[in-house]
């Protein structure tokens, strides 16, 4: 018996209440069925051990320990009316078997669909789980042979095939390949690896053959980690659910005082009969089950969580989930938060041996603007020129002797007393209005060229920051750059407000003096900005940051793109929002359905029966767990 | 007449379940055994979770072992919020939990619709 579950235990009473729904339609003709109280009495007794006996059960102990719950709401509703029909018909009055069979069978249909739905909120998490390989191509003494996933160690030789899935994360060795990693990153387009880049475990690989050594693997993998991460938020509480913790305690011992008065006041004052009173008070019993209150909130954290995991926002909590809603602020960190975080050329003026020249002589150098210069060198296929006498001047640049020839790359200080065209002077001026840092290049005696240099804001940065605006955000940005480049930067994507000239610890502190103004969220990725990250309201990490900023972050973006933080809001926002639905469409439902289950509205002709009220009930806690698996299908901004 | 005695039937009644319910009453808090090395504590579910404190020596590997003999969903899942953990009971007939037990603490645990709680206590 035990091992049956509720849809079963439902299918077996459906099947048992089928003679009296018969009975039911016929009466409409006047067709009484022959000895219908016996049949009645087996059928309900069976439905009564098959369906009613487990909450009977349940109900007693909790009673034992000083609880009620759903299920002695159950319990004493069916109990009352099949107990009642027993010693109706042994005095040969009229018997109410229907009710409590029907009680039974609705409640089963509400609990039997309430598992499924359950499961299906649920699944996000299965199926992020399921996206891992069993097996892996290892390299044990000098050959690739197939193991257990669980066998692969850190250090790990692994060799993946085009349409194979990477089985840990690493860092490819030999080999190039394009790789999909929509299931962790939500990132559709396909990226580009190539020696040196790291992979992610779960991730498809496209392409080419390549191998990699592992460097995370088990519960170290980024996937793990998100799937530890997801589970925990979906079992987390939001502070919204205190309120149905209060209530769950005194909500079914309130019932059924209020299922007393029912009784007496129709009984008593009312001078109505013993059985209509009866039904009264059950029907009040049956249909205040605060089923849908209990669901209303876990079920859509569940949902909304797992579908945001699936987007690559991963929520932490539903603390987070709350907090977000409140959010009036957004500020950025800028450097690899707006920007890419890599100094690149934008525009080389002048002679076409410009770029060549430069990188000659900074090739040597490990300044971030020297880097830039030599990778465009590199890109360009410009070929590096044998120079001599190098030597560097402090903050200003390097001279050198190219073929016996003087040559400097630096600032304008550098080129003090050197002939300076005047279109080329013109150009600095313009680049540096663009808030580009403007590298000279002279050769002789005279400035050949220019090389404007900049860290360039994300693609998509400014749609993103468009976004957030459009719904009434104030956006800010926090940098240690100069001013004017920072303005620059701001400009493009167009952020509100700059905060310019920071020193990385005084972040937390303006982000904490922002907070006066409302809630506020701060996005970044670096080490330096953890405490702002804990000071917000709510931390949003970029998922290219480092592991101090996720841990800190209460959102943790797995793309490095800004329209996750769209996404983050738009996502919160919804699931949040479906919480109130869901509390708000449980709480009416008690409170219209108990005063007209009471009898309250008789006189207007309402008033509904303890089966219909069965019904109700469990209908209620399937529309809340519908309306939250609906999250699913919501539209999302950014995705 | 009747409507009389039944008023104060009511009445009664209704007084019973308040002081049943409503007033405080002595929960019992269980204590953990020692298998090996390893300490478990065992939590009965039926109508509710007996006994719904259980308390794990500190230090000690321990585990809350979950026995299940209620058959209705409102039990069929413990989920300990700090833990991370949603276990569905019903699959098994008992369901164990790992604690961790490194350092003093509250742990604590509910039905998956948060009715029912209870608390694992480490010190």
């Amino acid at each position: 018996m035990r091992h049956l579950t509720s849809l079963k235990r439902f299918w077996l009473c459906l099947v048992l209440t089928i003679p009296m729904l018969v009975q039911m339609v016929a009466m409409l003709w006047g067709w009484m069925m022959p000895a219908y109280n016996w049949v009645a009495l087996i059928t309900t007794t069976l439905i009564i051990i098959i369906g009613a006996w487990p909450y009977w059960k349940s109900a007693w102990a909790a009673f034992l320990q000083h609880n009620a719950n759903m299920n002695t709401l159950v319990a004493i509703g069916t109990a009352v009316a099949y107990l009642y029909s027993l010693f109706a018909m042994l005095t040969g009055r009229a018997v109410y078997f229907e009710s409590a069979a029907f009680i039974t069978t609705f409640v089963l249909l509400g609990d039997a669909m309430e598992e499924r739905m359950h499961q299906n909120a649920s699944g996000a998490l299965k199926k992020l789980l399921d996206l891992q390989v069993k097996e892996a191509e290892v390299l044990r003494d000098g050959q690739y042979v197939k193991v257990p996933l669980d066998q692969v160690v850190k250090g790990d030789l692994l060799r993946v095939r085009p349409g194979e899935k990477v089985p840990v994360d690493g860092q490819i060795t030999s080999g190039t390949t394009t790789i999909d990693e929509a299931m962790v990153t939500g990132e559709s387009m396909p990226v580009q690896k190539e020696v040196g880049d790291l992979v992610i475990g779960a991730t498809i690989n496209r392409a080419g053959t390549f191998q990699f050594r592992a460097q995370k693997v088990g519960a170290d993998t980024m996937l793990a980690q998100i799937v530890e991460m997801v589970k925990k938020a979906q079992s987390s509480h939001a502070p919204i659910q205190r309120l149905t913790d209060r209530i769950a305690r005194l909500f079914v011992p309130t019932v059924l005082i209020i299922a007393i008065l029912t009784f007496v006041i129709w009984f008593s004052f009312l001078h109505a009969s013993a059985v209509s009173a009866m039904l009264y008070a059950v029907a009040v019993i049956v249909i205040a089950c605060p089923c849908a209150l209990g669901l209303a909130t876990p079920t859509a954290l569940m949902v909304g969580v797992g579908r945001a995991a699936k987007l690559g926002v991963l929520i932490k909590d539903g603390e987070a989930l709350e907090a977000v809603n409140k959010v009036k602020t957004v500020v950025f960190d800028k450097t690899g938060t707006i920007t890419v975080g890599k100094p690149q050329v934008t525009d080389v003026v002048g002679d076409p041996k410009t770029l060549a020249l430069a990188a000659s002589l900074e090739d040597a150098s490990e300044h971030p603007l020297a880097l830039a210069v030599v990778k465009k060198a590199q890109e360009d296929g410009a070929a590096l020129l044998t120079i001599s006498d190098f030597k560097n001047v402090a903050g200003q640049g390097v001279i050198a002797k190219l073929a016996g020839q003087e040559v400097r790359v630096g600032s304008a200080r550098l080129m003090e007393g050197l002939d300076w065209p005047a279109a080329l002077k013109n150009q600095a001026g313009v680049l540096q209005d663009q808030a580009k840092t403007v590298v000279l290049v002279a050769k002789g005696t005279a400035v050949i060229g220019l090389i404007a240099i900049q860290d360039v804001a994300k693609p998509g940065a400014k749609q993103a920051i468009g976004a957030l605006k459009a719904r009434g955000l104030k956006t800010v940005m926090l940098t240690g750059d100069n001013a004017q480049v920072a303005q620059a930067i701001a400009d493009q994507v167009g952020i509100d407000q700059v905060i310019a000239g920071v020193l990385p610890n005084e972040k937390a502190d303006h982000v904490k003096a922002l907070e006066e103004g409302g809630p506020v969220a701060f996005v970044g990725d670096g080490v330096n900005d953890a405490p702002a990250l804990t000071s917000a309201t709510v931390g949003i990490a970029m998922g290219s940051g480092t592991d101090v900023a996720i841990e800190s972050g209460s959102i943790v973006l797995v793309q490095n793109d800004l329209n996750g933080v769209v996404r983050a809001l738009d996502l919160s926002q919804k699931t949040f929002n479906r919480i109130k639905l869901n509390l708000f469409w449980a709480l009416i439902y008690n409170l219209i359905g108990i005063p007209i289950a009471a009898g309250c509205f008789v006189l207007w002709g309402l008033h509904l029966s303890p089966e219909v009220a069965a019904l109700a009930m469990a209908f209620s806690s399937v529309s809340v767990v519908s309306s939250s698996l609906l999250l699913n299908r919501t539209k999302i901004q950014g995705d | 007449m009747a409507q009389v005695l039944v008023a104060i039937g009511g009445l009664i009644l209704i007084g019973a379940i308040c002081w049943w319910f409503f007033a405080k009453h002595e929960a019992k808090v269980g204590r953990a055994t020692m298998e090996g090395d390893h300490q478990v504590a065992t939590v009965v579910v039926n109508g509710g979770y007996t006994p719904s404190t259980v308390v794990l020596k500190k230090g000690v590997a321990g585990s809350v072992k979950f026995e299940m003999n209620d058959s209705t969903a409102c039990l069929s899942h413990v989920v300990f919020e700090q833990l991370g953990q949603n276990l569905d009971l019903t699959k098994q007939k008992t369901t164990t939990v790992t604690i961790p037990t490194d350092q003093a603490g509250e742990f604590n645990y509910a039905c998956g619709m948060d009715m029912f709680h209870g608390k694992v206590i480490v010190k």
